[in-house]
């Protein structure tokens, strides 16, 4: 009999996962913090050109770049006079299950079928596990989903029930879990049992699906506009389809284009908290995922995590809960188009960059998904008011407060963001990195991947090793 | 009510216990196991809720807990009417329209 005691599967993670990604990972490493990352990405992923082909066979991506003109026209009549930049959004709802995520799972879901994997295996509580679930029954594989689903009184959060719904139509078996993150731990147990590969969130394979969002975008951008987007606005979790859409950006020549994230602010609850399980409203999207990820990416279920959205990220900007239910209402009411909440985030922040950009300056959203039960904000804010939440109109930033409060805007020019500073986000990296590998002295090559790793100068980085240390 | 062979059913099965919970936790998790509930179809011949029984999943697999639902329903719906937002449409299409006291 296998030990299944957590820790006797902790113990064999690297044996187990070996098998289930079939990625060498020490090949690229020189130690345990610096890896050639290119080399990885070039190596185990695919290329452009194969993964549109990949996708092709399943009828994902493609999808339209739609203007919202009548939002836009909002945004002239409120903002300053000469400015309200003009807002696109890539409509990514329109794939098989819904979401970009079909684009994440589709390659992983081709490899394991070529490699002779009998299923394929995903820990996710999000859109995603339909998409592997989708991807799977289009080539003909098993599919299970382990979800972290319940808090410890049986209360299930409504979106991430709906995802599980969602996985159980495409035919796949769903694990759903109460609040932990033994979710990767149980999720071994099942590698280890069936044989299944694993199509992690963050392998080379799961970023290369996600290039093509951000090709698509430069392309179809340039042909709508006559230029690339000067602002791609990307909802930021576990820095998946940032990394995915910034490279992706770059292989169509939109080297110019400024790339900036969006999460929800959720400070102060605490992820793995069986009390604060249901007091978020949004299962993803939030800071509770986007800066951990952000700051020490190699947190993850791969022992190197090919989302690094520090190498891309320009500016990191947070919105409250209140804007993006907000948001979410004005995209049906005005575009004739429900969608969400993932990519409302995003668009959030995107109106409020767009009241200050000049008016013939061009941002490009770059996802919405599928919406329905669990997932409208009359499903979240319904459960949110049984949560005990009080929800009210006002100042949507002033007065929020996550976990006790979600404040809906009065009007339009009340949606507005909080900016995170970069250097202090790279400075969280640099200390991560302090506390992780619990290192004190850094040799060249280091200092040169950590700059590269959170796209600054080395300079910097000894900077902020120096502000780190400097009592030790 | 009693599941027969066949039914689609629901299980419940205690993957960690408080005290084998040795990861990283906060306290309020800590203090509660790790469960885990999963959908198949019922293997034995007849069970009762609470009763220990085995399933076969949508994919085949077969996995032993404690019957917790027969036929178990989607619990998750599209909400109640939200009055905070209820009339945002109507509020934006009259700044769209040009009131200047909206």
């Amino acid at each position: 009999m296998r030990d299944l005691s957590y820790d006797a599967v902790m113990a064999r993670k690297n044996e187990i996962m070996k098998k289930a990604v079939g990625i060498d990972y020490e090949k690229f490493m020189s130690s345990d913090l610096v890896f050639d990352y290119e080399k990885m990405m070039k190596e185990v992923g695919y290329t452009l050109e194969k993964v549109r082909e990949i996708q092709e066979e399943t009828g994902v991506g493609n999808t339209p770049l739609v203007e919202l003109k009548q939002i836009n026209r909002l945004i002239k009549k409120i903002a300053p006079k000469g400015k309200g930049a003009r807002i696109f959004i890539k409509d990514e709802a329109t794939n098989p299950s819904g979401s970009y995520k079909d684009r994440r799972a589709s390659v992983s879901v081709y490899h394991a079928q070529k490699n002779g994997y009998k299923g394929v295996i995903a820990a996710t509580s999000g859109n995603y596990g339909a998409a592997v679930a989708s991807q799977a029954a289009k080539r003909g594989l098993k599919c299970i989903i382990t979800q972290e689903c319940y808090d410890s009184r049986w209360i299930g959060q409504p979106e991430i029930l709906e995802k599980g719904r969602a996985c159980e139509a495409y035919g796949a078996e769903v694990v759903q879990l109460t609040v932990g993150p033994e979710l990767f731990y149980y999720t071994l147990v099942l590698l280890e049992e069936t044989g299944f590969f694993n199509a992690s969130l963050y392998t080379p394979y799961a970023i290369a699906g996600v290039e093509t969002l951000g090709f698509e975008i430069a392309q179809q951008t340039k042909d709508l506009t006559g230029k690339y987007p000067d602002i791609v606005v990307i909802t930021h979790a576990g820095g998946g389809i940032l990394t995915g859409t910034a490279r992706g950006l770059k292989k169509a020549g939109a080297t110019n284009t400024q790339v900036v994230a969006a999460s929800v602010n959720l400070k102060g609850l605490h992820m793995a908290s069986d009390n604060d399980f249901n007091k978020k409203y949004f299962t993803t999207g939030h800071t509770g995922f986007g800066i951990p990820f952000a700051t020490f990416p190699d947190r993850s279920d791969v022992p190197k995590n090919a989302a690094r959205a520090l190498r891309y990220m320009d500016r990191y900007l947070l919105v409250t809960q209140g804007e993006v239910f907000y948001i979410t209402e004005m995209l049906a009411q005005l575009e004739g188009m429900q969608r969400g909440p993932a990519g409302n985030t995003s668009l959030a922040a995107a109106f409020a960059l767009a009241l200050e950009m000049d008016d013939d300056k061009v941002i490009v959203v770059n996802e919405t998904e599928y919406t329905g039960a669990g997932k409208l904000p009359s499903a979240q804010l319904t459960f949110a008011r049984k949560m005990g939440m009080e929800i009210k109109r006002g100042d949507p930033i002033k007065e929020d407060l996550p976990g006790k409060r979600i404040v809906i805007p009065e009007h339009p020019s009340q949606i507005g963001y909080i900016e995170f500073n970069m250097d202090n986000v790279r400075k969280s990296y640099v200390k991560e990195i302090i506390k992780r590998y619990n290192k004190k002295n850094f040799t060249e090559d280091e200092i040169k991947f950590m700059a590269e790793d959170t796209n600054t100068t080395e300079e910097k980085i000894k900077q902020f090793i120096e502000e780190l240390l400097g009592g030790e | 009510m009693k599941a027969k062979k066949g039914d689609w059913v629901q299980i419940q099965k205690t993957l960690l216990k408080p005290e084998e919970r040795t990861a990283p936790l906060p306290d309020d998790t800590k203090k509660v196991p790790l469960q885990m509930r999963v959908k198949g179809f019922l293997l034995n011949d007849t069970a009762e809720i609470g009763e220990e029984v085995e399933i076969e999943t949508l994919i085949g697999r077969k996995v032993s807990g404690k019957l917790v639902a027969i036929n178990p329903k989607y619990e998750h719906n599209f909400g109640e009417p939200v009055p905070e937002l209820m009339t945002v449409g109507i509020e934006l299409r009259k700044i769209l329209e040009g009131d200047s006291n909206a």
